[in-house]
């Protein structure tokens, strides 16, 4: 009884201090206004970090993007004319070009290796957590460190996946120099980092309910069949998630490519074939400071990456209910 | 309070909410590993078999890497995986090609300082959209997600514009500070966790009393540690290998992080240069090290954060 009572006066007297820092008001302060207060105040560093560093600037990239300047004199406003000069851009058009068929290449490529990978370690039992770490591991590797590994591991004289070709009589490219090679070489290895797809795929598929697999084998399906009707549909949002982020990290690609391939000022580096829209961006942006112009490109690229993610949205609810359909039935 | 899960199932995302994130996995909690008859068990030795031989392809690149870094300059591409001169002179001869030592500490500080601020801060905003109820909320929590969206480059002029009006383009404050206001990400996958806390608790505080500051630093951020662990542990693997806020933002190898110093490297000893890969070999293998070591100390803070990844969309 009177530890109780102790307690109940700590708390009481908790509850003097708390009431002496909001000066005073105790069931007053629990108020609406109170609460919006307080919540107002948690709230506050995201809001001045929104205000400054996203809703300024995207409002002042867009005015900037009908300017031409070079940060050292003020910015003249030219119109529409960045965006003109951009659509007859070579080099935007090379760029382009470059990064959508980098992008054609890796989504597939990634989401059907990492499902693989996935589908193997639901499957693996116990010995899934040590072979998830090891498929993690690239991830833990700075960009720059993995453009360097292409430079070495893809070298089209002596490095080592041109000689394991060879050991099948396969006579490899020039990974790193070959313009026709440069995109696949990039592509095949960026497939090192693929685990963190590999980590939420996996998670999907132990969320698949296994009475539904079991059912399906059940009534004759085969495992073949049974993935591809049953537990694919099901891990869908997953998959269609790794598209889409994916799609969205390629559209962006630098870190590798910049890294193995150019460099600010040195006429020797730099390979057409893996001119990259972000590096080209970031080209004339802090090395040529057109900031204008590069402005310009930010919004076509902002816009490109909208209407891609928006087609993305549309054929994945095609697909959904179509998925719905075959269950159904 | 927390039962530990089989790997793959996250106690993080606990409380499925109306954004229609795929919770399922999460709440399923149909048990992983029942008692294996013999086929399965067969089954799961060829499936390990077949694993354990695709592990070699993503780890025999940091073999090549570590052996390549004892080999002397005419054999790095040798492909030998036991080199066949064993030196230790390219890790006596990289300090002093390169302020390898300075770049390490450079890349701690901005570390440091970021994983720090972003999970306090993150944190706040996290507890904002978790704990009170306010007109809005809705639509400034989408507002939230709706920043991860936006692409980078979009922002990135206007932002230099900033740090350079400020006259900092050249130390290393733009590579963290901005992280004093919170990251989209880690808001929401902080509120996820919040909002499974039991809520009686914050009120039963309240009503005895205790302030809104003391709510959340006293009762609700130290439930919320395994979460934090995430945020902090996730931060610091994605500033560690920051190259494009380097490459805008540092000027003098003395300000170099990691990422941006072997950059530099590349272009000196690299195809650009002299062509002494044996330094960038070695370079790249102490300056991924640290990054492997945090993620065997905090592995299950970095696969869960990858995970919950997934689960934003």
């Amino acid at each position: 009884m009177s530890t109780t009572t102790e307690f109940r006066g700590a708390s009481r007297g908790r509850g003097a201090t708390g009431m002496a820092v909001r000066g005073g008001g105790g069931r007053r302060g629990r108020s609406a206004r109170g609460e919006h207060l307080a919540a107002f105040a948690f709230l506050s560093p995201w809001l001045i970090g929104f205000a400054v560093f996203t809703a300024w600037p995207l409002i002042y990239s867009a005015y900037l993007s009908l300017t031409d300047y070079d940060v050292i004199n003020d910015p003249s406003f030219v119109g529409f004319d960045n965006y003109a000069q951009l659509f007859a851009d070579p080099k935007v058009g090379l760029a382009l070009a470059n990064t959508f068929l980098f992008t054609v290449l890796q989504v597939p490529l990634h989401v059907i290796v990492a499902l693989l990978l996935a589908l193997l370690l639901n499957q693996a039992g116990r010995s899934a957590g040590l072979f998830r770490t090891t498929f993690f591991l690239p991830k833990m590797t700075p960009p720059v460190a993995v453009g360097i590994l292409f430079l070495l591991l893809f070298n089209g004289q002596n490095g080592l996946i041109n000689t394991v070709l060879g050991f099948f009589g396969v006579n490899g490219p020039s990974w790193t120099t070959d313009p026709s090679w440069v995109k696949p070489g990039l592509v095949l290895m960026s497939l090192w980092s693929v685990g963190a797809s590999v980590l939420i795929l996996l998670a999907a598929l132990q969320g698949v309910p296994r009475e539904l697999q079991e059912s399906a084998r059940i009534d004759g399906a085969g495992a073949v069949r049974t993935t591809v009707s049953v537990t694919l549909p099901m891990i869908s949002p997953a998959l269609f998630f790794i598209v889409v982020v994916n799609t969205i990290a390629c559209l962006q690609t630098f870190d590798e490519a910049y890294t193995a391939l150019f460099g600010a000022g040195n006429t020797t580096y730099g390979n057409d074939a893996a001119l990259f829209y972000v590096i080209y961006l970031f080209q004339q942006a802090f090395e040529y400071l057109h900031m204008g112009y590069a402005s310009a490109m930010a919004w076509v690229l902002f816009a490109l990456i909208m209407v891609v993610t928006a087609i993305q949205l549309i054929v994945s609810r095609r697909l959904v209910h179509y998925e719905g359909e075959e269950q159904a039935s | 309070m927390t039962v530990r899960t089989p790997p793959g199932s996250h106690d993080v995302l606990r409380d499925p909410d109306e954004f229609g994130l795929d919770t399922q996995a999460v709440l399923t909690g149909i048990p992983r590993h029942r008692h294996p008859s013999r086929r399965t068990r067969t089954r799961r030795i060829v499936v390990a078999s077949l694993l354990a031989l695709l592990s070699i392809v993503f780890v025999y690149p940091f073999v090549w890497l570590v052996s390549a870094s004892f080999k002397p300059r005419g054999d790095v591409f040798d492909n030998r995986l036991i080199p066949q001169t064993f030196t230790w002179d390219n890790y006596v001869k990289v300090w002093q090609e390169a302020p390898l030592g300075l770049w390490m500490l450079n890349t701690l500080i901005v570390t440091a300082l970021a994983a720090a601020t972003v999970t306090i801060s993150s944190a706040m905003v996290a507890w904002a959209f978790s704990y009170y109820r306010f007109s809005g909320r809705g639509a400034l929590f989408g507002l939230v997600l709706a920043t991860m969206m936006l692409p980078g480059a979009v922002t990135m002029i206007p932002t230099f514009l900033i740090w350079n009006g400020l006259g900092l383009v050249g130390t290393l404050v733009p590579l963290w500070a901005q992280n004093i206001f919170g990251s989209a990400f880690y808001i929401f996958l902080l509120r996820q966790f919040m909002l499974a806390l039991p809520r009686d608790l914050f009120d039963a505080a309240r009503v005895d009393g205790a302030g809104h500051w003391r709510v959340f630093r006293s009762i609700a951020l130290p439930l919320t540690k395994p979460a934090l662990a995430v945020t902090a542990v996730f931060e610091v693997q994605a500033v560690w290998t920051d190259l494009m806020r380097a490459l805008i933002y540092l000027r003098d190898s003395s300000t170099f992080t990691i990422p941006r110093g072997l950059k530099s490297l590349v272009d000196a000893f690299g195809f650009g240069g002299e062509w002494h890969w044996e330094t960038v070999v070695t370079a790249s293998v102490i300056s991924t090290l640290p990054l492997i070591i945090v993620f065997f100390v905090f592995q299950r803070q970095i696969l869960e954060g990858a995970t919950m990844s997934g689960m934003k969309g």
